[in-house]
């Protein structure tokens, strides 16, 4: 892959040549860009929120119930985010029991088990399966899973929380599959070695060795997954029904084929009907305020977790 | 003993595998079935046509060519800020705390919800910025979103290219900008394609940061002449996007024809499958070729 454009003396590579310190101001803007952006994102949200954020009542936000934005009439609206917490929480937890187990077992038959073609293909499939849009997996889970849960288990809908979580188990479970490989792998060959110098077969070598060595990675994988769940929406949205309930009975596993419905969820459904400028708006600029927060500590605590606090870049 | 650990190890290694098909073999057989629903619709006159009665029959021609000028749009905005970044954290970036906090923000930006990307653009580029509900908020709105991915790809390209090939440049008396641009970006091109690749496919298929950003449901199409079929919306327009009509087709209108609903899903994953295929090809005759 050698180049022929080495020649220096052409007018175009003059030019280029004579602009390196634009070029160099450039690159180093863009390469700071990142970090404008993420101050940005933070700026712009709660400059939309900045209003109502001294008049939250934060303990009736995180431990009541009651959602009522649009009052009726001589009442007073108020924003109990209790419900879509849970919801949030029981799309994440049942996605998670799903994508978890699933995640790693792939990850180590791919990266451990695996070889040559079969290998190759099993990767290229997990990217494509990482590639197919949050609307689509909102589809699957609406027009395909629909009818198949209402026939399994006789009910009327649906379109519920073993839907949604189904749904984002197969969301978040390529992202687990890649950074779990990626730690498996960075364990080096020597310990693999080592093991099998003693004696040990190659399952004795996934649970005796890889998995304390990789400890960190996979944790992280898990964490991101977990952040994925928490993010996702347009595929929660259409496949969990999109419903405030609250189960009053939590170890009774039919709450699972109840709806929920998740912050995210709210934010997309509720935006378009809100007034802008006014306090149910800005309640969902707050709910973005904390999906925000919640998903930068996840992936900076994950990012510590995988390179260390001091943060070993050329490992990574 | 030996027998019992070669049984375990079996077993261990068919459940691994059994893990790896659930995740592949069910996702595989629904797409299957999508393009099989969708069969009866699929074909030119269903790419090429405007929707008739509110999305119940007709064609998907302006949601497609509206997600080709979003996604257009976007790599406008993004691809320059997202390689020259690339280029900054593997060439130039010293290591230290500064470079750790700029890659912490790339991943950090990688992790942000859609929906809050939504919110930000709605804030930012809507509202603050004066944009309106158009097609460039929503190609600012999704570029931002989709930096990460190019950011990542592109230091990734060039973090492949081995020092010495700089070393030997630099001492042929070259600037540091002058190896970049003649060593450096023509050895590492194609890694940076993929990931241009990567950026357009995630680019077309995301929905919730354009629905409050410029997407509509549904806009009256002028089809009168091919230039109005082929370039309907401007800068400054609402648009159409195919995963914004997903959805609306999906949950809207009940009396949507099922092949129509089918047929805009079957379009948008063998339009992603397409890029990304695409991407991956590119990769492994890149793999092929390597000479060092």
């Amino acid at each position: 892959m050698a180049t022929k454009k080495t020649s220096f003396r052409g007018l175009g590579a003059k030019f280029l040549d004579g602009a390196e310190p634009l070029i160099r101001i450039l690159i180093y803007a863009s390469g700071w860009s990142a970090i404008i952006f993420v101050a940005a994102i933070f700026y712009f949200i709660f400059q939309e929120a900045w209003p109502i954020l001294p008049r939250v009542n934060w303990g009736d936000f995180f431990f009541t119930n009651d959602w009522v934005p649009v009052p009726a009439e001589g009442n007073e609206a108020t924003y109990g985010a209790k419900s879509m917490m849970y919801g949030t929480f029981a799309v994440t937890i049942f996605s998670m029991i799903i994508a978890v187990p699933l995640g790693l077992g792939a990850a180590i038959y791919i990266s451990e088990f695996a070889t040559g073609k079969v290998k190759e293909t099993f990767k290229i499939l997990i990217e494509l399966l990482a590639a197919i849009p949050s609307i689509v997996w909102g589809f699957i889970g609406l027009v395909v899973l629909n009818p198949i849960i209402q026939s399994v288990f006789g009910v009327p809908v649906g379109v519920n929380l073993l839907n949604g979580s189904i749904v984002v188990a197969f969301m978040a479970v390529p992202l687990i599959v890649s950074i779990s490989e990626d730690a498996l792998r960075a364990v080096p060959d020597s310990y693999r070695e080592a093991a099998l110098a003693l004696g040990a077969s190659k399952w004795e070598i996934v649970y005796r060795v890889l998995f304390p060595a990789a400890k960190n990675g996979l944790l992280a994988a898990c964490m991101l997954g977990v952040g994925r769940a928490v993010g996702e929406t347009m595929a929660v949205l259409m496949a969990t029904g999109n419903g405030m309930v609250i189960p009053e009975n939590f170890a009774n596993p039919a709450i699972l084929l109840d709806k929920v419905r998740t912050l995210t969820a709210t934010i997309v459904s509720e935006l378009p009907d809100s007034v802008h400028g006014g306090d149910h708006y800005r309640m969902l600029f707050v709910i973005g305020i904390v999906l925000l927060i919640f998903s930068v500590v996840i992936n900076v605590t994950s990012d510590i977790i995988v390179k260390g606090i001091k943060g070993d870049q050329k490992n990574a | 003993m030996e027998r019992r650990k070669v049984l375990v190890e079996g077993i261990a290694k068919k459940v691994m595998l059994v893990a790896a098909l659930c995740l592949i073999v069910p996702v595989l057989a629904i797409i299957a079935y999508i393009f099989y629903k969708a069969s009866p619709v699929l074909g030119l006159d269903y790419l090429w046509g405007v929707p008739e009665g509110g999305g119940t029959g007709g064609g998907i021609w302006p949601p497609l060519i509206g997600t080709f000028f979003l996604v257009l749009v976007s790599l406008c905005i993004c691809a320059p800020i997202g390689i020259m970044a690339g280029i900054y954290l593997n060439e130039y970036a010293p290591d230290n705390w500064f470079t750790r906090i700029i890659n912490m923000a790339v991943t950090s930006l990688a992790g942000v919800p859609s929906i809050v990307h939504a919110l930000f653009g709605v804030g930012a580029f809507v509202l603050t910025f004066g944009m309106g509900e158009s097609l460039l908020a929503a190609s600012c709105t999704i570029a931002v979103m989709t930096i990460p991915v190019l950011i990542t790809s592109t230091r990734e390209a060039l973090s492949a290219v081995p020092m010495a090939f700089r070393q030997a440049c630099w001492n042929m008396g070259a600037t540091k900008w002058q190896t970049i641009r003649t060593i450096v970006l023509p050895n590492s091109i194609s890694g940076i394609l993929t990931g241009v690749i990567l950026e357009v496919s995630r680019a077309a298929g995301e929905t919730a940061p354009i629905l409050f950003t410029g997407a509509a449901a549904s806009i009256p199409f002028m089809a009168d002449s091919l230039g109005d079929k082929l370039m309907p919306y401007f800068l400054g327009d609402k648009f159409m996007a195919l995963s914004y009509h997903l959805k609306v087709v999906a949950d809207k209108l009940n009396d949507v024809p099922e092949a129509m609903k089918y047929g805009t899903a079957a379009v948008l994953i063998g339009l992603i499958f397409i890029l990304n295929s695409f991407s991956i090809v590119l990769r492994m005759y890149l793999r092929s070729r390597k000479k060092w």
